[in-house]
């Protein structure tokens, strides 16, 4: 990575026993979309309120391009913030919200006109500039949010799970307007959710936490395709998982044994003979066949219809319950529960899990 | 089983308190307003009277002037207290807001016999004083508008800390939170972010202290002892002193005039539904 906009470094921060943040390290790179991913109590808002300065770090270090400002007060900081509940300024209207990040910065009047009118037709919200918050629907005050955070043109943007409120179609579509306004202005945007579709669509790196702990970073295709733990693939979409003795490796080749089932798997890790390892398959990359048709015989247990995917969980005699995703449109066999099937996998599918 | 209309079911519920009000409260004081008018002969003497008095207009003066004085030392008190409760206080929330009910449960009585104890000329607090050698004379801490100022904003503060403590308490920190990362220091934050927002509690305490001040009796017939008229005691002078009741009936109309007044002045600046019904 190129000189990081934003580093933070050895944070620490513990509420009694609990560690909201333990040891964590991060660079954002200038212009990046970096989402913090994780369950609640994952550390994720407190990383972000550290940043923003709203809670002191028992100890570590942030520098903003090489200088630190540990200790500087939230407000000399330079960072736009956007609210869970939006926060905007209920006795002020539209218009004054927007304008307060210049005013309390003393800007020259016709500058704060300009620069107002110009962040409310970034969000399409000029029409809107006298109306009072309460008047506004949650998309638009999430809309009024952005532009008040973006109006001073702040070095890097800090959004805390922003679309949470909203409901799901609304979201979808403003994921793909923040992911646009991300591009155009060329921002650094940190971006905190515990919504993986909201993670995965939008940011350029995602960072997931747990227990106040880096688990995993990366773009996300990596992290989605080549989870390094448990926790990550189950976490970000789902996965099925088999715990398997290694029987021997040849070059990339896995061979392995799962109760009485043989398989081979390509890897690009290096496994011990006698170890046990445990795999990651996502649903979508099982195929359901007719009986023989794949290499595992199973049955189906139950069937989750949902458009444009079909939910199958079926159960194979020794290796149980198993997760299948198959496209509706695209089917040789309708499962129904009861039905005897197979199921199978290309030998690239399932992930070998580092650790556990 | 028959089903009862709402309406009816509805009026069935605020009846039992709506009678009790019309019979205890509201017929006797039309009774305070037909004596006004008739004792002791038929006509409007005794508000010609009242109006002609300087005495009564001493008397309503000092009532106005402990009120806003009382409500002005409550908001500024209370404002503290609420602000500190609510945004510091987490872990002792529930034994501030306690200490600060608490003195409900003992009465106004007791509480402004206390305050004698306290400010009288060999009170503790004069004995204090002098003992540490600060003053040589008692000072006059009671039987004046300062004693009685003293006590009532003792007596109103709960009031006053009640109405904001909700509001605040209904504030989200985010607000402040968003403020400073626009930019804005603690002190700019708090002013034109936070405190607007306080002010529908603000509003709704000072109307509480300031219509019970203006009404009130014990605090300041004791801590005044009757050098400080407020024109409840007046009331109370002219009828059980001078069986004048034409004349303290007329008073008293003239307080729930005023009072009235007072309520449909705060009207037109605030909210009064949300001041006093949603304390919002």
């Amino acid at each position: 990575m190129a000189s990081p906009i934003l580093s933070i470094s050895d944070a620490v921060k513990t509420y009694g026993d609990t560690h909201a943040l333990n040891q964590v390290n991060l660079d954002v790179a200038e212009g990046e979309f970096l989402t913090l991913l994780g369950p609640s109590g994952s550390g994720k808002t407190t990383l972000l309120s550290a940043i923003a300065g709203f809670i002191k770090m028992d100890s570590g270090k942030l520098t903003l391009r090489a200088e630190d400002i540990t200790n500087r007060p939230p407000e000399h900081r330079d960072f736009g913030m956007v609210f869970q509940g939006y926060a905007l300024f209920p006795t002020m209207t539209v218009r004054e919200n927007v304008a307060f990040p210049l005013k309390v910065r003393k800007k020259p009047s016709s500058e704060i006109t300009k620069r107002v009118n110009e962040a409310l037709e970034m969000v399409q919200m000029g029409a809107f500039a006298d109306r009072m918050p309460s008047q506004l629907s949650g998309g638009q005050q999430q809309r009024i949010a952005l532009a008040r955070a973006m109006s001073f043109s702040p070095q890097v943007l800090l959004l805390d799970e922003p679309l949470s409120a909203l409901d799901k179609k609304l979201r979808a579509d403003l994921q793909w307007e923040l992911k646009a306004l991300h591009n155009q202005l060329g921002v650094t945007f940190i971006y905190v959710t515990h919504d993986q579709d909201e993670a995965l669509s939008m940011s350029d790196r995602i960072i997931i936490l747990k227990d106040g702990g880096i688990q995993q970073q990366g773009d996300p295709n990596t992290l989605y395709n080549r989870p390094r733990n448990k926790f990550v693939a189950d976490f970000l979409g789902k996965s099925n998982f088999i715990d398997v003795t290694v029987k021997g490796q040849t070059n990339s080749t896995l061979h392995c044994t799962a109760q009485d089932v043989a398989f081979d798997v390509e890897t690009d890790t290096t496994n011990t003979t006698g170890d046990t390892v445990k795999l990651a398959l996502r649903p979508e990359r099982l195929k359901l066949g007719a009986p023989n048709e794949e290499f595992l015989p199973a049955v189906v247990k139950q069937v989750s219809y949902l458009g444009e995917r079909c939910q199958v969980i079926v159960t194979h005699k020794t290796l149980g319950e198993m997760l299948v995703s198959c496209p509706t449109w695209k089917t040789d066999i309708t499962p129904v529960a009861g039905l005897t099937v197979s199921i199978g996998w290309e030998p690239d599918a399932p992930v070998v899990l580092a650790d556990n | 089983m028959p089903r009862i209309n709402e309406k009816v079911s509805y009026w069935m519920l605020v009846a039992p308190a709506l009678a009790i009000m019309v019979i205890f409260y509201i017929v006797p004081v039309l009774g305070i307003w037909k004596i006004a008018f008739t004792e002791p002969e038929t006509g409007v003497a005794n508000f010609v009277a009242m109006a002609g008095s300087n005495a009564v207009k001493t008397s309503f003066i000092i009532t106005f002037r402990v009120a806003a004085i009382t409500t002005i030392g409550c908001l500024i008190l209370g404002y503290i207290v609420a602000y500190a409760i609510s945004n510091f206080a987490s872990k002792f929330t529930p034994l501030m807001v306690a200490l600060v009910i608490l003195p409900f449960w003992v009465s106004v009585l007791i509480r402004s016999f206390s305050w004698i104890v306290l400010l009288g000329r060999s009170g503790i607090v004069n004995d204090t004083l002098k003992g540490a050698g600060l003053i040589d004379a008692p000072l006059r801490l009671m039987h004046n508008e300062t004693g009685v100022l003293i006590a009532m904003i003792h007596v109103m503060l709960p009031f006053a800390i009640l109405p904001m403590l909700t509001n605040m308490r209904g504030i989200s920190g985010a607000y402040v939170q968003a403020a400073r990362s626009l930019g804005a220091s603690e002190w700019t934050a708090f002013r034109q972010v936070y405190f607007p927002q306080t002010m529908p509690g603000v509003m709704s305490g000072a109307l509480l202290v300031f219509v019970l001040s203006l009404g009130f009796f014990v605090t300041p017939a004791l801590l005044g002892g009757g050098r400080v008229l407020m024109i409840s005691e007046y009331i109370t002078y002219q009828i059980q002193e001078f069986l004048n009741w034409g004349l303290g009936s007329a008073l008293s109309v003239a307080l729930l005039i005023a009072t009235a007044l007072v309520l449909l002045i705060a009207a037109r600046f605030v909210n009064l539904r949300s001041a006093l019904l949603e304390r919002k």
